[in-house]
């Protein structure tokens, strides 16, 4: 190659380089404020601002749901697996939600760890599948058999 | 090798080869996008939870994907203007950039028709939707910047720059859903695990982006000849190839 090439091509790799790090500092640095929500262990470890506008996610537990029966009002329990969060919310859920899946919710962490919700996203999963295969899953997992190939349940993050 | 590197970088070249494989492309590309949209959109069995809407996921992940591929090219074809000042690899970059752009709108357009009945947001800033944002405002800088320099060289050396400077966004994108807590779902495509979707499914999807690629691939031929001879217009190839057009 001839040596001005090469010289250029040295330049334009140091630029690259240079620029990568320089960007994966800066988001590493800003890593908290990219994440869109606190999940249920970060909020049971303290780690999330009491009464500020900030965002929740996770599964919603199962069997964890209660509606009251007067109001709009839901209570559920948002959970990581290894912590959970409970989370109170008036309003209409989004048609995904259900024990099980995932959510984002938007509101304020109050100060007996209860976290109060005014808006609910449904968080969808990669997983894609037919609804047969869907039902034929569920029918097996009832039956009791535990070693379904594939995932039938969400992935946990 | 070299010789071969250099002859590529010839437009009179390109002109002539591009133009024995544009029909087969265009042909390839209609046919795959038409079998992978039919497919998925009528044929396709419907989804568990989402039931039909997720259908659009034969429109939305092909436009997404190519948005990204596109841009690793053009900054492939930035290196090769920065270090072998080849023009060809220019004539790419300005004949792709405005295709890019169309495609990331479409990809952020039909995310958000299908964010508001599954999530219940048309959009939220998390670091998947506000990335791709910024490669649509990456696509309308480099077209903005190529228009502003009238000198054809410095333009060239400019717009290489930016969209050199602009490639980190690219993993950005593609490892966000990974890196950081979002919204937007992890891949359900990847080239090392089995898709998270049966094949009725995946195969329509895979036609798609397969068609959308060959009739980019016509695309960027089609504009990249019509660039060519703009801008070669005093040169004596060109008038030839003019005169047999008229004759």
């Amino acid at each position: 190659m001839h040596p001005i090439r090469k010289k250029r091509l040295t330049i334009v790799l140091f630029l690259l380089a240079g620029l990568s790090i320089a960007v994966a500092l800066t988001t590493y640095a800003l890593r908290q404020n990219i994440n869109l929500f606190y999940d249920p262990s970060q909020i049971t470890a303290g780690e999330a601002p009491l009464d500020v506008r900030i965002r929740a996610g996770g599964m919603v537990e199962e069997g964890s749901v209660k509606r009251d029966s007067e109001s709009l009002k839901v209570e559920f329990l948002v959970t990581d697996f290894n912590a959970s969060v409970p989370v109170e919310y008036v309003g209409i859920l989004p048609d995904l939600f259900a024990e099980g899946q995932g959510i984002v919710a938007m509101g304020k962490l109050n100060s007996e760890g209860r976290f109060v919700a005014d808006q609910i996203l449904a968080k969808h999963d990669e997983n894609y599948m037919p609804p047969e295969v869907a039902d034929a899953l569920e029918k097996a997992s009832l039956t009791g058999e535990q070693s379904m190939p594939g995932s039938a349940q969400p992935a946990t993050n | 090798m070299w010789q071969f590197f250099h002859k590529l970088g010839s437009p009179k070249w390109f002109f002539g080869i591009s133009a024995r494989f544009m029909p087969w492309l265009l042909a390839g590309g209609v046919l795959l996008l038409m079998a992978g949209v039919v497919w998925g959109l009528a044929f396709a069995p419907k989804d568990y939870l989402q039931g039909n809407s997720y259908r659009i996921i034969f429109i939305h992940v092909p436009t997404a994907f190519m948005a990204q591929s596109i841009y690793i090219m053009m900054a492939s074809a930035a290196v090769v203007t920065l270090v072998w000042r080849m023009k060809l690899a220019d004539v790419f970059v300005k004949a792709v950039a405005p295709v890019g752009l169309v495609l990331t709108f479409l990809a952020l357009f039909t995310g958000a028709v299908w964010g508001k009945p599954t999530w219940g947001t048309w959009w939220i800033w998390d670091a998947r939707l506000t990335s791709m944002l910024i490669l649509l405002f990456l696509y309308g800088g480099v077209i903005a910047l190529d228009r502003a320099i009238n000198d054809e060289k410095s333009a060239a050396r400019a717009v290489a720059v930016l969209v050199l400077v602009g490639v980190v966004n690219i993993p950005i994108i593609k490892y966000s859903v990974e890196w950081w807590n979002t919204l937007h779902q992890p891949a359900s495509f990847k080239l090392t695990e089995k898709p998270t979707m049966p094949p009725e499914m995946w195969v329509p999807l895979l036609l798609s982006v397969l068609g959308l690629y060959l009739i980019f691939g016509w695309l960027a031929c089609i504009r990249m000849q019509t660039e060519i001879l703009s801008r070669e217009q005093r040169t004596r190839w060109v008038k030839e190839f003019v005169m047999r057009g008229r004759s």
